[in-house]
């Protein structure tokens, strides 16, 4: 063995079937910046080549019932969370462990919480036949199989809206491929394009759902650069996209595409509830911080009719003191940054958005340092809770890659004119009639009514939308 | 295998040296603009530059002054009274570069001819040029290489500088609806009429055969140019687009340069393309860009440097808007070459390079 293959060596997976490009990244440790592995990236063209013959790995996974890939994705779902599967084509292999530490020294995210994701996708995987039963409404699932039969005494069918489902990863945080999970038991291929940091965790759901019986062909593993993203968006009938605001805003209002951008997800407190806020502070600081600070369903603002002050104050008592620990340590709450650059960017932009009056750094007091910190060559951003006088400050409403979260007043009344698009809101409320109003809100994609953490997902409920309507359209039918 | 010691080349490229700068810097032969320069530098290169060492002695070729200038004061005085074709490079936007010229494209291209083979570009035959034709020297340069090989070229024009400003704002959809409406034309060409050789720059090659099974349709040759081919997208190029059956020819050029050829891939190559400039009419150096005097070593990056020595047109070490691996001598070819050729800068900033 030589040097360069004591390196494990991701390929490109062209329709299951490994390649080694002349080109490959390097993905380091974020602390040393130690070469852990490297990825072969492949060019635009070789996705559109690859796509123009993408109904061969359909037909591989038709040859399947819905019932034998729910099997699978069960098996999988057990390989994923402790086998020792393949890691690229080098003869490496992966065990669970390894996974977890590789994971973590790339991603910097804290072992506990890379194992919280990992759960989170073996329990996808492992109840698949829920999930599906909930995003297709109790639809017996042989209707999928042979594209027609009966619902409620009602005659269905259901027809593939694509060939291939693309998903353009990130690297924030490995759960989201939860998402794509149920396109295998829904018999259609993924095109993946991993996120430039974390292509383990795709690849090890990929290597996972083979060992379990599915069919090689039926996964794409595209490491490629943005015009081959962007190929992945245009070809695919389907495609989920994951990105910064920027990036995903071409996508918005087309049904091609689920996109994925920043949650804005947020915490109301009505006016019934908000004296007794001492009791929800657990709850909000587990919506702030949980998975670090990173998921789109994390709260980044607390939205009061009162005690605002009160309430950033003692979410920056708790969060505040919150120091970067050593990956392992199953106290880790922050997670590092791969990039260094970016802790810096949003460090900055944080510094940027108190210059302007009306907002004040309730952690600064507690923390004891600098919101950006470097531990055993690890860079972190430590937790920042701003309370800002009115919900039009520029740090009302943002959202970062670290536990940050806003606290502003704003009349009950008026609350839902004011947060905007929110893909998680959890309304402590037990008035009627302002759980009407935000039953009625077309702001709100993920509704938790009561005391109940933002970052609560059940994956039998639509998700940023139902991957089931998403892949499959119901036609009119008649038989003779 | 060489034809000759790089010694022996050193030598003729220094003789051929002494002899551009005599005509360029001889009142009975020279430009304006060379004897002008000289006039007011204080040294005469007919003295001091007797190897291509001695061209340290000028500073570095302004494009300015290709922009600035009216086109008759790069007339050699041999030349004068010849109309002359005026050609212009790629340019964005405002005053393009231009350089005049007579039959130096001539020259090029018929000794290119002899590095392309009979089985991959049939002579007495037909060719498809799809590439930007306009003010550009490559358009009558294909033609005349289709000629001397005895056959004739249709030609599809693309004009870069749209295409570089659509991409610039963004623009994305016209870019792709005008490209698609070049790559529509080819393929009406290629359907009605019958064609094996073609130029194209690698991204419309790539366009074309998603829409035309291109070897079906009678290409057995392409000869590419224009753009940045890193090696895995070279490999992509010859193994998936061309299929490992249709001759591929990378060349490295400019209106200022001329045409460099590169040296037929092996295993070894691992698809990284090597180009040679046509020594002794220009010379290509890579250099430090932090200290131009000095070449880097060899399978080291710097920053392209050219040096065009023919009686039409001298221009001394003129930096390009280039990098490359400088390469050794390979082949036919005594003098170093240039490899990976990609925009400067490119590993730092994001490069326009949009249909090329």
């Amino acid at each position: 063995m030589n040097a360069s293959n004591l390196t494990p060596h991701l390929p490109a997976l062209r329709r299951g079937k490994p390649y080694e490009s002349l080109e490959k990244n390097e993905i380091v440790d974020y602390s040393t910046g130690a070469v852990v592995a490297t990825v072969s990236q492949v060019n635009a063209g070789v996705l559109k080549k690859d796509l123009k013959n993408i109904g061969d790995a359909r037909a591989a996974l038709r040859k399947f019932s819905v019932a034998e890939l729910i099997e699978i994705s069960s098996k999988a779902g057990e390989l994923f969370l402790n086998g020792t599967l393949p890691l690229g084509d080098k003869g490496h292999t992966q065990s669970a462990d390894q996974y977890v530490a590789t994971l973590a020294g790339t991603s910097g995210l804290p072992h506990v919480m890379v194992r919280r994701n990992m759960d989170k996708i073996h329990h996808a995987l492992t109840n698949m036949q829920t999930v599906l039963n909930g995003l297709t409404r109790g639809l017996p699932l042989e209707v999928i199989d042979r594209g027609y039969g009966e619902q409620s005494g009602a005659a269905v069918s259901y027809y593939p809206t694509t060939q291939a489902l693309g998903l353009v990863m990130p690297s924030n945080s490995p759960a989201v491929n939860s998402l794509w999970l149920p396109a295998i038991a829904l018999k259609t291929p993924v095109i993946i394009k991993p996120g430039r940091e974390e292509p383990w965790t795709p690849f090890r759901l990929i290597q996972a759902f083979i060992a379990a019986g599915a069919p090689a062909e039926a996964f794409g593993f595209y490491p490629t650069d943005h015009e081959g993203a962007g190929e992945v968006m245009r070809i695919c009938g389907r495609a989920l996209i994951f990105g910064d605001a920027n990036t995903v805003a071409q996508y918005r209002d087309n049904a091609k595409f689920s996109v994925h951008g920043p949650g804005f997800s947020k915490i109301l407190i009505g006016n019934d509830c908000v004296d007794n806020w001492e009791q929800y502070i657990d709850l909000m600081v587990s919506s702030i911080s949980d998975n670090g600070g990173r998921s789109c369903i994390n709260a980044s603002a607390v939205v009061v009719p009162r005690h605002g002050k009160a309430i950033a104050d003692a979410l920056a008592k708790r969060l505040g003191p919150m120091r970067p620990q050593r990956p392992d340590s199953p106290d880790a709450r922050l997670s590092g940054f791969a990039n260094p650059k970016m802790a810096e960017y949003v460090d900055v932009a944080i510094e940027e958005g108190l210059k302007t009056s009306g907002a004040t750094d309730m952690t600064e007091k507690y923390r004891g340092g600098a919101r950006r910190e470097v531990f055993e060559g690890g860079t972190y951003l430590r937790s920042t809770i701003v309370h800002c006088e009115s919900f039009d400050h520029p740090l009302a409403n943002r959202e970062f890659l670290c536990p940050y979260a806003s606290v502003v007043e704003v009349p009950e009344a008026e609350m839902l004119d004011k947060i905007g698009p929110s893909l998680v809101v959890t309304a402590i409320t037990e008035s009627d009639e302002f759980r009407s109003r935000l039953l009625d809100s077309a702001l709100i994609e993920r509704l938790n009514l009561g005391p109940i953490s933002t970052m609560k997902i059940s994956w039998d409920q639509p998700h940023e939308g139902n991957m089931f309507e998403f892949l499959y359209r119901r036609r009119s039918i008649e038989r003779a | 295998m060489s034809t000759t010691t790089p010694e022996a080349a050193q030598d003729q490229l220094d003789a051929h040296l002494r002899e551009i700068i005599k005509w360029h810097f001889s009142d009975e032969t020279g430009s304006p603009f060379w004897l002008n320069w000289a006039a007011k530098a204080g040294w005469d290169p007919r003295k001091e530059i007797q190897t291509t060492a001695d061209l340290k002695k000028f500073p570095h070729f302004e494009d300015e002054w290709l922009r600035d200038l009216q086109p008759e004061v790069w007339v050699p005085k041999a030349f004068a009274g010849r109309p002359f074709n005026i050609f212009e490079t790629g340019g964005t936007t405002g005053m393009p570069k231009q350089r005049i010229g007579w039959d130096d494209y001539k020259v090029d291209y018929s000794e290119f001819s002899e590095k392309i083979s009979d089985e991959h570009f049939p002579r007495n035959h037909y060719w498809l040029m799809m590439g930007p034709t306009g003010p550009r020297r490559l358009r009558l340069a294909i033609e005349h290489l289709a000629n001397v090989r005895g056959s004739a070229c249709y030609f599809i024009d693309l004009d870069p500088r749209w295409v570089k400003r659509l991409i610039s704002n963004k623009h994305f959809d016209q870019a792709k609806a005008y490209m698609e409406h070049v790559v529509d034309q080819a393929a009406t060409i290629l359907k009605h009429r019958k064609v094996s050789g073609l130029f194209t720059t690698p991204k419309l090659l790539e366009a074309l055969a998603e829409r035309v099974d291109i070897w079906d349709a009678g290409i057995r040759g392409v000869f590419c140019g224009g753009t940045t081919m890193l090696p895995q997208y070279v490999r992509f190029i010859v193994e998936e687009v061309l299929e490992n059956r249709i001759g591929f020819y990378p060349t490295y050029g400019n209106t200022l340069m001329g045409l460099a050829a590169s040296v037929p891939l092996t295993p070894e190559d691992q698809y990284s393309i090597t180009y040679y400039a046509p020594q002794p009419r220009a010379i290509l150096r890579v250099v430090d860009p932090s200290d131009t005097s000095k070449t880097v070593e060899y399978d080291a990056w710097g920053r392209v440097e050219l040096t065009t020595l023919t009686r039409e047109f001298f221009m001394p070490r003129f930096l390009e808007r280039d990098e490359a691996i400088r390469r050794r001598p390979r082949n036919q070819y005594s003098w170093d070459g240039v490899a990976e050729v990609r925009p400067f800068g490119a590993m730092e900033k994001k490069i326009v390079e949009g249909v090329y």
